[in-house]
């Protein structure tokens, strides 16, 4: 006499599409879950400051602008925005960058490949004069450098009549715009070029933190 | 157990030939997937020139920021996407044993993803972007990509749907895993606040941007260019060696484990950044047991050919699956070594990196599409392939392209890994960024050469294939004057 064998849960998904795709779309949704929400909950995820440690604003209309170039022109698949905890890094760029320091940036630009130095903290680093050259015509003051000329920059004017659409734009996902940022936009770029944004948006990174000597940021 | 794949291979093989399976869908996907495969390889051979020799930025639409995300997207939604979308509509009619559910539907998915391509080869020149890696395109292009993915994976499940066997064969279930995990993943990391039409803004900020970010990066690697192609292993080799696959309980092993655990991957790329400790740390761990199930289906694909490893001398198809796999499991090795804090480290940010998607993508996934493509033409066109010694150029050419490029990338990135990190006695960094970069030059040389050795195998494939077409299209004028 032959024995009824019983399905396993296997076969009886390879026999059911609408089992077997409910039963995907469950399990490669747990990993995301748990790694994405929990981020959005914990109060560690961003660094709390004291008041004296914290001056993190959202950009101005033209580091804004200068941040649009920014991203525009691919920068960030050369030049990272994130200095990690080690002490070359430190030696090089500065003090590790914290999670509260990129609240207002959507997208994130931290990067992931450095063919060129980190730009987390390079605001204040040259002087508006030596960025500008550089930008022109990077080669003339780092003759190793591999990076390509943007001297188009200058002769690019921003056009004004986006600046508070833009800003809109960043109010609705969370970044902190008053009224009289709006009213101001479109004068604060005016006659401007993408030289002088990108210069004022290099210029603020990194900038917005004033750390306390050896405090330890990240428990 | 009595493995699956015979019952679907007997029913496949035993019913004529049906000349209601859509075919014309399949040899316009895997045409185009040439054109774009020699497309992808020029970009990204320019740029690896460029990084090379500066001056070859010509101007601002052709400078390496702009083009970067042109090469990516070409090869992986071009070249990649064609191709798995001519192998899922070639497997599923004939694993099911039915014609596709809708052809409508099947050309609409053609003629939008190539609508796609034109959309990104205009865009990235003229820099409109999100500015998030291998997800540049902008809202309007997001939504048409939206729509297009949810044709090509209705038509799909409906054809399954409409199947004559009991069983569906485990290439579908990686293709339908690949397709339900892709639709996710696009439209929650695409998200974002138009400001025009060629401009918008992510919803999300910072390290929830990041983190989800690379949750879609490590996925358009561990969904779109893993799970997909696995279906074309699993389809495909025990096809051309005329062997079932080695183990049906590997293969279930390999697709659950594989489902479950790639989500979990993207934070290994955000190691010693501002997320937080325990995210990356869960990712690095899970990266670490991953190693189990990619190497089951590596060994699931290579023990498929024991006893008939003497196939290897003469067939063509089998040579390029075969190495195919060997790169799979070696950078499905790399990958979580390099996801190791100590290792990563040093990896991170270098061109390590670099060389470790290549072995992926150059060894693993373009190896095994080619396979896949040399394999249909013959048999769509119903004529010999042109010339044999042109594919086994073509498989020399680019296996030592291969080799060249993640070799220079290799050492060029643990280097500058070392050389950034040197100090002196005192305590001093040792090397100058710029030093680090003339350091790489000798290797970005190298690794753009390995790059157009990959590129003159994509162009000999092109000949190839357009030749054998030109040569079914005249023997079949032939026939009909004979006749």
């Amino acid at each position: 006499m032959e024995v009824k064998k019983k399905k396993s849960f296997q076969e009886k998904m390879e026999q059911n599409i609408l089992g077997l795709i409910i039963m995907v779309a469950i399990v490669v949704s747990i990993g995301g879950i748990v790694e994405i929400v929990p981020l959005y909950y914990l109060d560690n995820t961003i660094e709390k400051l004291s008041k004296e440690e914290d001056s993190i604003r959202p950009y101005t209309a033209l580091e804004q602008e200068g941040r649009d170039v920014y991203i525009r022109e691919g920068c960030y698949l050369c030049h990272s925005q994130m200095i990690r905890p080690f002490r070359d890094e430190k030696e090089r760029y500065g003090h590790y960058s914290l999670a509260a320091e990129s609240k207002y940036d959507h997208p994130f630009q931290w990067g992931s490949k450095r063919t060129g130095p980190d730009l987390a903290r390079v605001g204040g680093k040259y002087s508006n004069a030596w960025q500008r050259q550089h930008m022109r015509a990077p080669r003339s003051l780092v003759p190793e450098s591999v990076m390509p000329n943007y001297a188009f920059f200058e002769d690019h004017i921003i056009d004004d009549s986006l600046t508070e659409k833009k800003l809109r734009a960043l109010a609705m996902v969370g970044v902190p715009y008053s009224e009289a940022d709006f009213a101001g936009a479109a004068a604060a770029v005016h006659g401007k070029t993408e030289m002088d944004a990108i210069i004022a948006y290099l210029q603020v990174l990194g900038t917005m933190v004033n750390f306390e000597k050896g405090k330890d940021y990240r428990e | 157990m009595h493995f699956k794949h015979e019952e679907v291979e007997t029913v496949v093989e035993k019913a004529p030939e049906n000349p209601n399976y859509n075919m014309a869908i399949v040899k316009a996907f895997a045409v185009c997937a040439v054109v774009y495969l020699v497309v992808g390889a020029l970009v990204g051979d320019l740029i690896a020139w460029q990084l090379s020799f500066p001056s070859l930025n010509f101007n601002e639409y052709l400078s390496f920021g702009r083009l970067r995300p042109l090469h990516t997207n070409a090869v992986i939604f071009a070249f990649g996407g064609c191709t798995l979308m001519a192998t899922a509509f070639y497997i599923v009619q004939r694993t099911c044993a039915v014609p596709l559910w809708s052809n409508k539907m099947a050309w609409f998915t053609f003629w939008g993803w190539n609508l796609v391509i034109v959309a990104a080869v205009i865009s990235f020149p003229m820099g409109w972007t999100q500015g998030k890696e291998y997800a540049e395109l902008e809202w309007p292009v997001d939504i048409l990509i939206a729509v297009v993915w949810v044709s090509y994976m209705f038509n799909f499940i409906m054809t399954i749907v409409n199947r004559k066997v009991s069983h569906i064969y485990v290439a579908n279930w990686f293709f339908l895993g690949m397709m339900i995990m892709i639709t996710y993943l696009h439209v929650v990391n695409s998200l974002a606040i138009p400001v025009t039409l060629t401009h918008s803004y992510s919803i999300y900020s910072g390290v929830h941007d990041a983190m989800i970010q690379w949750w879609w990066g490590h996925n358009a690697v561990g969904f779109f260019l893993t799970a997909g192609f696995l279906g074309i292993m699993y389809y495909f080799i025990p096809k051309q060696a005329d062997l079932p696959i080695y183990s049906y309980r590997l293969s279930v092993l390999h697709f659950w484990a594989l489902m479950f655990g790639y989500v979990w991957l993207g934070a290994h790329h955000l190691q010693y950044t501002a997320l937080p400790d325990w995210a990356g740390s869960l990712g690095a761990a899970v990266s670490i047991a991953m190693i189990i199930p990619s190497w089951g289906g590596a060994i699931n694909g290579l023990m498929t050919l024991s006893g008939a490893w003497d196939k290897l001398r003469d067939d063509y198809v089998l040579r390029f699956m075969v190495v195919s796999l060997a790169f799979y499991a070696m950078s499905t090795f790399e990958g979580p070594v390099m996801s190791l804090k100590t290792v990563n480290a040093l990896s991170h940010y270098t061109d390590w990196t670099i060389g470790h998607v290549h072995s992926g993508a150059l060894g693993w996934v373009a190896m095994v599409s080619v396979g896949a493509i040399y394999h249909l033409v013959p048999r769509l066109w119903k004529t010999d392939i042109h010339s044999v010694s042109m594919v086994n150029t073509h498989f020399w050419i680019h296996t030592i392209g291969t080799v060249i490029y993640i070799c220079a990338m290799w050492v060029s990135g643990i280097m500058q890994g070392l050389m950034w990190r040197a100090t002196d006695d005192y305590g001093n960094l040792v090397y100058s960024f710029a030093e680090t970069v003339v350091a790489m030059h000798p290797y970005y040389v190298l690794r753009s050469v390995g790059g157009l050795l990959v590129l003159l195998g994509a162009l000999i494939m092109l000949y190839n294939v357009v030749l054998t077409i030109k040569k079914a299209g005249s023997q079949s004028a032939t026939a009909a004057a004979r006749a």
